[in-house]
Formats: C-alpha cells, sequence, structure tokens
C-alpha cells in the first residue's frame, strides 16, 4: 500500500485454444507494472493492452479475488500459486517480484484436469469424488437440537482445519503423481473427526478413494509438494488418516 | 398492477405455521412428475435445490462457475445469526425480529421477517448435522459471536470462513442428490434471458460458457438464486462474476424490481489504493468486536498512528455512540467514516481511511486468543497491505457490499410471474433499507432449505403433469433474442475496453447514488448514464467470436445490462426523497445531521415495472406494522 513502486517483467504465457488445439508458451513484455497489484491485476492489465491491440486476451478463472472460491490456480516458474506460501494466485502480489523477473505462467496440469483454454481446466473430478461420500445423508427438516452433540473444541478446530480447503487443485499440480490425497483428505478427515460424520465413515472412505481412482488421479508416494503447495495449509496428517479410515474400512467391510 | 404479496391473516407469531398448515401439499407419487429449475447454486440456490430434490422433485441447477462449491455465497466471513439463546443473555425470536426489522429502519414486511427468525434456529440445526464445523467452547457446545446492530451474542461460526463452510454444507447435500439423480448440475453456463409462455415462467435461456452453445431449459417452475447486484459500482466486495443479469432480464419480462437504490455500504474494508484495482476486500465486521475505530483529532495529523498519544485519538463512534460503540450498525459507522474523512481527519496514503485498532484487545485477551478469533482476516490484510495488525493498527474504508433490493416477491416468494421464484440476495425480501450483520446467510439459507421447499407446492399443485418442452413460442423468441444480443456485443470494435465503461458507470454512481444522495447529483447521474450507455453499443470493444470461451463476452453482456439497470437505481433513488437504512438523503436530516427517515410518506416498497422503451412504472407496496412501532432509530 506504500510504495508507489513499479516493475517491468517478461511474461512466458500458455496459450491454447482449446483442448483439440495445440499450444505453446507465447512472450509478452509487460511494463509498469505497480507491485501493489495482486498477480490476476497484472494479467488484467496485460489482457487490456492485447484487447486494444486487437489480440485474443489470456483465459484464466477466477471470481473471488479474495482466496476463498478456488477459482484461480495457475503453475507461475513451476509452483502452483507461485512463490509465496499459503497464497492463492489472486491473494499473490507483485511485490513479490522484481524487474526484469521472466515468469513462466502455466495451466495446472494433470490427467485429470483436462485442459479448457489457455491458463483454464476442469476439475469437475473433484466435484466427482465428493459426489461419492462427502457428505452425512440428512435431509432438510430432520436435525435434532444443534448443542445436543457436544463436539470437543480440539475436534472441532482440527476439522475446521481440514475443512478449510477451497478445491482448487494446487496439490494436484504439485504432485508428480497427480495424485488428489490431499483434496480428499480434507473431507474425510472433516467428517472423521466429527460425531456426524461416523455413522458413514466406511463407506465414505471406500467410495471416495474409489471415485478418485476412477477419475484418473495418480497415487501417493510422499513427495509432500501437495502440502508445500496448499494455499490453506492442510497437512499431510489428513492424508495420514485418511490412510488409516481407508484401511480401518477395507478390512472391516464384507 | 395489484402486487399482492399474500400475507396470511392471524398472529404474527402463527402466520407461518398457519400459512403452512392452508397450503396446498404435493403427493409424494406426484412430486417426480415435476422439474424445477435453479438458477443459482450460492447459499440459497444450492439449498433450494438440494432440498426439492430430496423432497422428489426433478431438479435441474444452473451455475457460472466450474463447480457450484464456488459460488459467491463462499467469501463470507462473519457469521450467521440464529435466536437459540445459547448464551442465556435474552435472546428470542421476537428479539432477533425486531433487530431485524429496526436494523432495515422499518422498511420490510413484519410476516416475512418474523418468519425469518423463527426458521434461524432451524437452520443452525441443519448445518451443524451436516458436519460443519462450527466454532465450539470447551465443553463442546457451540460458540457465539456479537455482531453490529445488537447487544446479544447470537451470530455462530465458523472461524473467519462461515460462508465457506454453510455453502460446502449445502454443497455436499446437493453433491448426495447429483448422484442420487435427482439434481442434475449444469455448471459453467450463463443464464441470458428468462422464458415466459401463457404468462408462466417456463424456463431460462442459457450460454454454455465453454463452447458458446445457446441452450434452452424448460422447467414447470423457475428459481432464481442469482445474488446481488453490488458490481453495478465496478468496485465492490463482490465476485468478479457476480451480475445483475439474471435479474435484469426477468425484469424486461414483466417482473418487478423492487428498491433497486437500497444498497449497503460496508463499513470495514481495506482501502482503495490504485486504479487498476479490481474489487475491494472485505474484513468482516466480527472485528468491530474487538477493534476500536479512530482518527486522529488534528486534521491533517500525518504521524504514524503508533506516535499518536490517546489523548489525541477521536474514538468517534465510542463517544457518539455510547451504549453501541464499535458495533452501531453498517450504515452508521460507515456514514461516520465519510464524515470523518470529510473532515480532513483521514488516514492512510489516500486520507480515504480509518483505524480499527486491536492493541487494547490484545492486551486483555492475549494475542493467541485474538489470532484464533481473527487469525485468517489478519493474514489477509497483510498479504494485501504488506502491514500487519498485531503491530500497527488496519486501516479501513466503507466499500458497496450487499444489496437489499431485488425481485419483487409475495410471501411465497414468488414474483409477480407466476412460477418464477426469487431467492436470497436477489430478492428484496427481508432486510428492508439495511441488512444487519450475519443476516444474509440466514435469509439464504432459510429461503431455500425451508420456505420455499414448502411454499412451492401451492404452486405446482396447479400445474399439470405434462412434461414440460423448450419448443413452444416463447423459446423460439427467446433463443432468437439472446443469439442476437451475442451477435451485437461482438460485433462491437471500438476503441474503450468493456471494463472502462463499467468503471466509469461504477463511478458515477458511486458519487451520485452512494451512501448520501441528493437530488442534484441524482439527475446529473440520470442524465449521464444513457449517454454512457450510447458510447459503449458504439465504441466498445469485444474480442473473439461467441462461438468459443470468451471471458470479453460474457463480461460485456453484464456491463451491458448494468448500464441500463444503473438508471433504475437513480430513478428509484430520486424518488425516495428520505433517509432511510443505508442512505442519506441529504435533503432530509435533522439538525444534528443524522438521517430523517420519512414513514408518513415513504412507508412502502417500490416495486418497478418495466415499460420497453417507455420510463418504467412505479408500484408501491404499502407497508404497514401492527406489532412494531415505528421508532427512529437511535444507536446512542
Ligand atoms: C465478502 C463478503 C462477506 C460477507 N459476509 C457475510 C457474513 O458474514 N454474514 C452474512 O450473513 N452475509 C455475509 N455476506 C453476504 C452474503 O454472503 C450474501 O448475501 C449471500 O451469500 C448471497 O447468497 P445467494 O445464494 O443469494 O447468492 P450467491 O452466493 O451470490 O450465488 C449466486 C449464484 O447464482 C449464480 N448466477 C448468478 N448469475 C447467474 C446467471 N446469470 N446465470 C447462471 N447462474 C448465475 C452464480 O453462479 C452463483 O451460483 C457477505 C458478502 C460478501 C461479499
Ligand atoms: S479467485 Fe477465488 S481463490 Fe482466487
Amino acid at each position: 500500500m506504500s510504495s508507489a513502486i513499479t516493475i517491468d517483467l517478461i511474461l512466458k504465457i500458455w496459450r491454447q485454444q482449446n483442448i483439440h488445439a495445440r499450444g505453446a508458451l507465447q512472450t509478452y513484455t509487460l511494463n509498469d507494472i505497480s507491485t501493489d497489484m495482486s498477480f490476476l491485476e497484472m494479467l488484467d492489465v496485460l489482457n487490456d493492452q492485447l484487447v486494444l491491440a486487437g489480440y485474443d486476451p489470456v483465459a484464466f478463472d477466477h471470481d473471488c479475488r479474495e482466496g476463498i472460491c478456488g477459482m484461480c490456480g495457475a503453475v507461475v516458474n513451476g509452483q502452483p500459486h507461485g512463490p509465496e506460501t499459503e497464497t492463492t494466485l489472486c491473494q499473490l502480489h507483485m511485490r513479490h517480484f522484481k524487474t526484469g523477473d521472466t515468469l513462466v505462467i502455466e495451466p495446472f496440469r494433470a490427467r485429470a484436469f483436462k485442459l479448457v483454454k489457455d491458463l483454464v481446466v476442469d476439475r469437475s473430478a473433484f466435484d466427482t469424488i465428493i459426489q461419492a461420500g462427502g457428505y452425512v445423508s440428512v435431509n432438510t427438516g430432520g436435525a435434532q437440537d444443534a448443542n445436543s452433540l457436544p463436539v470437543s473444541q480440539k475436534n472441532a478446530e482440527e476439522a475446521m482445519d481440514a475443512a478449510a480447503c477451497i478445491g482448487c487443485g494446487a496439490c494436484v499440480a504439485a504432485c508428480p503423481n497427480a495424485a488428489a490425497m490431499l483434496f480428499v483428505s480434507g473431507k474425510i478427515s472433516q467428517f472423521a473427526l466429527l460425531p456426524q460424520g461416523h455413522p458413514e465413515r466406511r463407506e465414505r472412505a471406500l467410495n471416495m478413494v474409489k471415485a478418485m481412482d476412477e477419475e484418473g488421479f495418480g497415487n501417493c508416494t510422499n513427495e509432500r509438494e501437495c502440502e508445500v503447495s496448499c494455499p490453506k495449509g492442510l497437512s499431510i496428517r489428513n492424508i495420514a488418516r485418511l490412510n488409516r479410515e481407508f484401511l480401518k474400512a477395507a478390512i472391516s467391510l464384507p | 398492477m395489484n402486487l399482492d404479496a399474500k400475507i396470511p391473516a392471524g398472529n404474527l407469531a402463527d402466520k407461518w405455521d398457519k400459512h403452512r398448515f392452508e397450503s396446498k401439499l404435493v403427493n409424494p407419487a406426484n412430486k417426480r412428475k415435476y422439474t424445477v429449475l435453479v438458477v443459482g447454486s450460492g447459499l440459497a440456490g444450492g439449498s433450494a435445490a438440494a432440498s426439492l430434490a430430496e423432497l422428489g422433485y426433478n431438479v435441474t441447477c444452473l451455475c457460472i462457475q466450474d463447480s457450484p462449491r464456488r459460488a459467491h455465497s463462499i467469501a463470507a466471513q462473519g457469521g450467521i445469526n440464529a435466536a437459540k439463546n445459547y448464551q442465556n443473555d435474552g435472546d428470542s425470536v421476537s428479539r432477533l425480529f425486531y433487530d431485524t426489522i429496526k436494523g432495515g429502519d422499518f422498511r420490510s414486511r413484519e410476516a416475512n421477517v418474523y418468519r425469518l427468525a423463527q426458521v434461524s434456529n432451524n437452520i443452525i440445526d441443519q448445518c451443524a448435522a451436516q458436519g460443519i464445523p462450527f466454532a465450539r467452547e470447551y465443553g463442546g457446545q457451540l460458540a457465539n459471536r456479537s455482531f453490529g446492530g445488537a447487544q446479544v451474542s447470537r451470530t455462530f461460526y465458523a472461524r473467519g470462513q462461515t460462508g465457506q463452510q454453510l455453502l460446502l454444507g449445502a454443497y455436499s447435500s446437493l453433491s448426495r442428490q447429483i448422484k442420487l439423480g435427482k439434481v442434475t448440475m449444469i455448471p459453467r453456463r450463463e443464464m441470458l434471458d428468462l422464458v415466459v409462455e401463457d404468462g408462466h415462467a417456463r424456463g431460462v435461456i442459457s450460454r454454455n460458457l465453454v463452447t458458446g452453445e445457446i441452450e434452452r431449459h424448460a422447467a414447470h417452475a423457475v428459481v432464481l438464486a442469482t445474488g446481488g447486484y453490488g458490481n453495478v459500482f465496478y468496485l465492490s466486495t463482490n465476485a468478479m462474476a457476480s451480475n445483475v443479469t439474471a435479474a435484469f432480464r426477468a425484469y424486461k419480462r414483466g417482473a418487478c424490481f423492487a428498491n433497486p437504490c437500497y444498497v449497503q455500504i460496508h463499513p470495514t474494508c481495506i482501502p482503495v489504493h490504485g486504479d487498476y484495482q479490481s474489487k475491494l476486500t472485505l474484513m468482516s465486521e466480527s472485528l468491530r468486536n474487538d477493534g476500536r475505530v479512530w482518527v486522529p483529532k488534528h486534521r491533517g495529523d500525518s504521524r504514524s498512528p503508533e506516535q499518536i498519544p490517546e489523548a489525541e485519538r477521536d474514538y468517534y463512534l465510542e463517544n457518539k455512540y455510547p451504549s453501541f460503540g464499535n458495533l452501531v450498525p453498517r450504515d452508521v459507522a460507515s456514514r461516520n467514516a465519510k464524515i470523518q474523512c470529510d473532515l480532513g481527519k483521514g488516514v492512510g496514503e489516500t486520507g480515504l481511511a480509518v483505524y480499527l485498532d486491536f492493541a487494547e484487545a490484545i492486551q486483555r485477551d492475549g494475542q493467541e486468543t485474538i489470532m484464533r478469533k481473527y487469525g485468517n482476516l489478519f493474514q489477509m490484510y497483510e498479504k494485501i497491505t504488506d502491514r500487519d495488525p498485531i503491530t500497527s493498527p488496519m486501516t479501513i474504508y466503507p466499500a458497496v457490499h450487499y444489496t437489499m433490493g431485488g425481485l419483487w416477491v409475495d410471501y411465497n416468494l414468488m414474483s409477480n410471474i407466476p412460477g418464477l421464484f426469487v431467492l436470497g440476495e436477489a430478492n428484496f425480501s427481508d432486510h428492508g433499507a439495511n441488512r444487519l450483520g450475519a443476516s444474509a446467510l440466514m435469509q439464504g439459507l432459510a429461503d431455500g432449505y425451508f420456505v420455499l421447499p414448502s411454499t412451492i407446492a401451492t404452486y405446482l399443485g396447479q400445474c399439470s403433469f405434462d412434461p414440460v418442452t423448450a419448443t413452444g413460442e416463447g423459446f423460439a423468441e427467446a433463443d432468437d433474442a439472446a443469439k442476437k444480443r451475442l451477435d451485437k456485443l461482438i460485433g462491437l470494435n471500438g476503441k474503450r475496453t468493456v471494463d472502462d465503461f463499467h468503471k466509469e458507470l461504477g463511478r458515477l454512481l458511486w458519487d451520485n447514488c452512494g451512501m448520501a444522495r441528493n437530488a442534484e447529483g441524482l439527475q446529473r447521474a440520470l442524465a449521464k448514464i444513457p449517454e454512457l450507455r450510447e458510447e459503449f453499443w458504439q465504441n466498445g470493444l469485444v474480442s473473439g467470436t461467441p462461438n468459443e470461451f470468451n471471458q470479453t463476452l460474457e463480461k460485456a453482456g453484464r456491463v451491458a445490462d448494468f448500464l441500463e439497470f444503473g438508471e433504475l437505481m437513480v430513478r428509484d433513488a430520486l424518488d425516495r426523497k428520505e433517509s432511510c437504512g443505508c442512505h442519506l438523503r441529504e435533503e432530509s436530516q435533522t439538525d444534528e445531521h443524522e438521517a430523517l427517515r420519512n414513514d408518513a410518506e415513504y412507508s412502502y416498497v417500490s416495486a418497478w415495472q418495466y415499460q420497453g422503451g417507455k420510463s418504467p412504472v412505479l408500484h408501491k407496496e404499502p407497508l404497514s406494522f401492527e406489532n412494531v412501532e415505528l421508532a427512529s432509530r437511535s444507536y446512542k
């Protein structure tokens, strides 16, 4: 907020018209970028210039621009959401870059995420996984008084940590195997830590893991890249919990 | 036109119960013969789609984002109200009702607000049962915090991510119904028009945002839960895709638009810092529980905040409103911030900011406690501003945040077009001229989980079971109109970007139709907006083709609608020559410069009806108050 510093950048951005077209990195120079801008505002400036010059602007997903909807995301110089920890692309500010920097900007790549255009990918595989069991089966209207099931503060806080996932897909993009374990483990953990989730915990673990495999996500080999890239700081302890839940479920069901 | 609100007769406390008893039911076996189209998957749309599907209806749900989980509701931070009285501090359904109606400055319907307070408790039960990780006390009970405009502690929360957790709860219920085949979820679709056939809402026209294809969706009833129109101001706390298009298209098809000038300006946002800025970030108002608002006593004091001694600070909210202090309602807090800055006492680089200081709270409760309550908000603030609120006070300024206006609906949440229901922020129903904090989440979920599933049966009960088709005249006409409009937009080959027009419109409205208004400024805006619109259609610039993923085209369509809608807002503001709720009408103030409401002349809902090329017609739904006295709001 304080500085009126501007920087000049070289951008190499993945351009691809659609899933059938061939893509390539294209180079742009962009000058006089205020360091108070967010990364997406920097892309807005580029797009304004492209449109005014008669070119197709760079497509990128975004909505809330405050790090909570999970819509934005790209790989910047090899890191999903860029160099800052626990930061989404929309919350990344240009003060973390300096004049003359080259930024290579690519979409989240994974077999399960099909490319839509430029930096936009299709992450509906995540929705499919949630549909397989990421819920408590309670119809509207049938609930008992909210305070009739006490939850220890510790469990509530840990469940909240796990539930903080925004479903952006950075964990998948970061993983050399394109695994979705961190994503799945967040939901599994939330419900494993809360009594409301207990009646269905076995089916949930089995069904969500099955859906994850079917959607084409890879296996976890403990690379820990997911944790590093997660903008919400989800811990891989959740993956350990997922493994326990899955194992218990696998040996106890017929 | 007769706008019948269909408020049930009887005692206020019994109306909802009686109404449900007297309403038609649809036999469970017949529910599956009806299709309901829900546009929007936020708290209102998501909860409605899931609940209707649980009841047995076939539901189709559209949303703009790539997943229903990303609706703008996700961004709500602070919390959700309910009259549980878990704190034993004197709360009750009656008190929540009274606070909400008073907070709305007596411009909402008693019956609607009372029902909202009644179902508030069911919402918390439902959400807890879904496994939402609400904050808890050490004993395992649910925790509460206080929020502006209330003296009881009734706000439930999940850290600073309440909207996210509530939305993910609704999304999980929705996901379960998708898996069961009861909901067909269609993401990345934008509704471009409403289809009305034989006077009834029959479906919508949408654009597939990936392929550009224009699609028809037919249903027995259409539910709009498309959120608010705050983005008409360009800069607001709303998400980038938030729009008025869906509601405005319904308006152009005959649905009345109610109170479009009622816009809430939130007092605690991060101040504006540059021309390139694309949105404003809200700092949840829950921060005002522990933060103290102040400015330097002397204008032009440019010392850093730490260097300004206690005696030279003006805690103007605490001084002026001793009983509510920093927790006065949003409009009062916003207006006073503007007054201080207008007096030249604003801080920060632009002078358009005031301090929100946590030093005393940290000293009192310890840093750990404060961080547990507000950690993620502090983190967000620091990311944006590069400053740590633990070591120096935040700077805040008001920003457009919420729109109380919306499509007119009756007690059943049905618009004046039969079969068109409107929920959540998209309707005008419950918040009058000002919404209290933590009440939008409550209203969205009340509408979707509890009100609509009951009231829609009355309408559907009269519909034939015949399957609906999208082949009628209405569909053909709307489909054609949507395509022609897209062609016109894509043909714009001028010199100014769409954003540039949007910025100018926003500035015009912020200056003339914001927190404080007067006839002169409003007249100016009313003359200017049509000129701007004209220029947009002459000199706007849109790239690409309609048959592809084209974000410039999407944006252009939304801005084109904002350019028409802005004019309606200004008209409405001109008509309302009183100060009320969020707005100070400068011609209507007390000697002490406080807002002066005029109940004798303006105790009505303004419902505007589209007239083609002519000026819209204003219908007035009178508001009558039988259970509360029209006190003038005082938070002193
Ligand atoms: C930053 C912020 C913080 C807030 N904090 C709080 C809080 O603490 N407590 C509180 O009570 N309230 C809060 N609010 C207000 C509250 O979040 C919103 O009023 C509420 O969530 C709106 O819900 P909704 O379901 O009506 O609409 P939304 O959540 O906005 O959902 C709209 C849906 O409609 C879809 N849609 C829109 N237009 C179209 C179209 N043309 N075609 C197809 N689909 C469309 C969208 O894709 C989306 O799915 C906050 C608001 C903001 C901006
Ligand atoms: S745009 Fe919502 S998280 Fe970045």
